[in-house]
């Protein structure tokens, strides 16, 4: 393992306790809302933050240890940090910027200025080397940063939301390049995101952190598809409610959830109903017709999704309470001839065909 | 678009400006503007004026060298009672400079205990060119340390935390990244500092005294000549209100002019 990481760091109302591990070449993303730890993590791992307890190796090298009071400076960990915002010295030009790493290490300017070039080139930004950060814009910026990053060759790589500035048209354009980078250089990386996408993309495992704790983790695609718990599925853009298999579906207290089955499950076993929520119809009055999967809410709020409005709902007085934080996707149009607004009394429908049912690990 | 002022404020405002500007008008107005070049270029104005410019100079850079390390620990050092350090960094601000003189001339002088310890070495400090210096820089430090304070604040962590990501040691960091970002608002803190130090009066006759040629800067000279021969008081404050004027022209602190 290239990274071993367990540490716990307390603040007055909060506490991070984790244990993750990152092997060489490998990507793993972070992935949790704001508040879940993640900003403290990464400050712990660049050593800007003691940890109240626990050690940090890479590559061999102990870089803390609370029980032995070792905590090597940001300077010498090897631990590089692409942040949010580029960063880039404003009174540097691009290719000084890139420079900086190498130079600062003691290589010579010769050997960094074809660095640089290289670098550059790999980012596509070799034509912006002469000028200075601020007549770039946010993408080549962004860029630049990621080459900047790359030159002073950190044995591990940190990306705190590299997107999350970014106009939505530059990220995915960005988001490709740094997956090219990343995988062509074998670096170990670790990539803290609230975006599902960011790690689906770019990373091999993911890790869903809440209230600083590691709540799930595995191979990214089966986390995000197969979410084992509310949060990552809410976390993930899915959604997903908790029952007991029975003979006809997922039994969730005086409802069955009818769906497709992946996988084999056991009868009695806990599992969970997975669903888009691109997936579910929304009625003000009980659909006719008697689609299987009909749950009463109330309209709990709507908020702007891509081109969409996505509506959470909340428990009606009678409904079942397991709706609350339940998604549906919806065009304004429908929002508007539906009259939807928070309080509103829904019939939320969701097609067989749209449900996955995963059993739980541990069956717990 | 842009936002109307209140009219009621444009009252009070017009007077604030005139109690700045007005003034000048008189000395001016009060000059002998035929005798003005003579009376500037008398041997004990030009002698006040080369003093003014040299102690000033002195004292701007023991500001920097001594107060801008100072500002850096202000701002980025973590020790408990740094608050209370930066407090009493302010002290010669608010302090009266005669006050500031008397305490500088108990500390250094023949009988304070600094004064005592130098001695030992053979050094006076009290009525001597030197001294001029310490009250200046005395009483104008404090505006570096707080406009470079304030700046480095301003600017954050963030580009030197990103520094040392990228693997530069600490003193590289505050080479590379600290400094040249801090540039443009040392310039204007220099400038302050230099301003303070051109016009010090009270710290300097107190703990340096008023001799001609050794101690007598042009805030000095301007006072005892409004005792004897007001025509040359004026005329060598109509000199200071022109270095004042050219510094600030020359300088253009961003501070002064609200661009921080």
């Amino acid at each position: 393992m290239t990274l071993d990481l367990d540490i716990t760091v307390r603040r007055d109302s909060f506490a991070l306790s984790l244990e993750l591990s990152v092997a060489a070449g490998e990507v793993v993303a972070v992935l949790g809302r704001n508040g879940a730890g993640k900003s403290t993590l990464l400050s712990a791992l660049a050593g800007l933050l003691r940890p109240d307890s626990g050690r940090i190796t890479l590559a061999g090298r102990v870089l803390t240890d609370a029980s032995t009071g070792v905590h090597v400076p940001p300077h010498r960990r090897g631990i590089g940090l692409l942040a949010q915002d580029p960063l880039l010295f404003p009174h540097m030009t691009v290719a000084a910027n890139v420079a900086f790493g190498p130079r600062s290490r003691g290589i010579s300017r010769t050997d960094s200025a074809a660095l640089v070039t290289r670098l550059l080139s790999d980012v596509d930004a070799a034509e912006f080397a002469a000028r200075r950060p601020g007549q770039l814009s946010g993408g080549q910026a962004q860029r630049v940063a990621v080459a900047r990053a790359l030159a002073s060759e950190p044995e591990l790589l940190l990306l705190d939301e590299p997107f999350a500035a970014l106009d939505v048209d530059a990220a995915p354009a960005l988001r490709a390049m740094l997956r090219r980078v990343l995988r062509d250089s074998g670096r170990t990386a670790l990539l803290v995101t609230h975006d599902p996408l960011d790690a689906l993309v770019l990373a091999d495992r993911v890790v869903v952190l809440s209230g600083g704790e590691i709540v799930e983790q595995g191979e990214t695609r089966a986390v995000l598809s197969r979410p084992r718990t509310a949060f990552t599925a809410r976390i993930a853009g899915l959604d997903l409610v908790s029952g007991v298999f029975g003979p006809s579906g997922l039994v969730v207290g005086d409802f069955v959830i009818s769906g497709h089955v992946p996988a084999p499950i056991d009868e009695g076993t806990l599992a969970v109903a997975v669903f888009a929520p691109s997936a579910v119809a929304v009625h003000v009055s009980p659909p006719a017709g008697s689609p299987r999967n009909v749950f009463g809410a109330v309209v709990g709020g709507l908020e702007p999704h891509g081109d969409l409005i996505r509506l959470r709902v909340a428990r009606s007085v009678d409904g079942p309470s397991w709706v609350e934080g339940l998604a549906a996707d919806l065009t304004a149009a429908a929002v508007a001839d539906l009259g939807l607004e928070p309080g509103v009394r829904v019939w939320l429908a969701v097609k067989a065909a749209e449900v996955a049912l995963h059993p739980v690990a541990g069956g717990s | 678009m842009r936002r109307s002022v209140p009219v009621l404020l444009w009252v009070p405002a017009a007077l604030a400006l005139a109690l700045v500007v007005l003034p000048v008008i008189g000395l001016v107005a009060r000059s002998d503007l035929g005798r003005l070049p003579e009376l500037v270029t008398s041997p004990t104005a030009l002698e006040a004026l080369w003093l003014s410019v040299r102690t000033g100079a002195a004292a701007t850079l023991l500001s920097l060298l001594f107060g801008g390390p100072l500002a850096v620990v202000l701002a980025r050092g973590r020790l408990p009672g740094l608050r209370l350090l930066r407090a009493i960094v302010l002290l010669p601000l608010v302090l009266p400079p005669v006050v500031g003189g008397l305490a500088l001339l108990y500390l250094l002088g023949r009988n304070g205990f600094g004064g005592q310890v130098l001695a030992v070495f053979g050094v006076r400090l009290p009525f001597t060119t030197a001294a001029v210096i310490i009250a200046q820089t005395f009483v104008a430090m404090p505006f570096l340390v707080i406009g470079l304070e304030g700046a480095l604040r301003t600017a954050g962590e963030r580009y030197e935390a990103v520094a040392a990501t990228l693997g530069a040691a600490p003193w590289t960091v505050f080479r590379r990244v600290t400094v040249p970002l801090l540039l443009p608002s040392l310039g204007s803190s220099l400038v302050l500092a230099f301003a303070r130090s051109l016009g010090e009066f009270g710290a300097t006759i107190t703990f340096a005294g008023n001799l001609e040629g050794t101690t007598q800067t042009l805030p000095l000279l301007v006072y005892v000549q409004s005792q004897s021969d007001v025509d040359a008081a004026v005329a060598v404050s109509l000199l200071l209100v022109v270095l004042a004027v050219v510094v600030i022209a020359v300088a253009r602190p961003r501070s002064i002019e609200g661009r921080l």
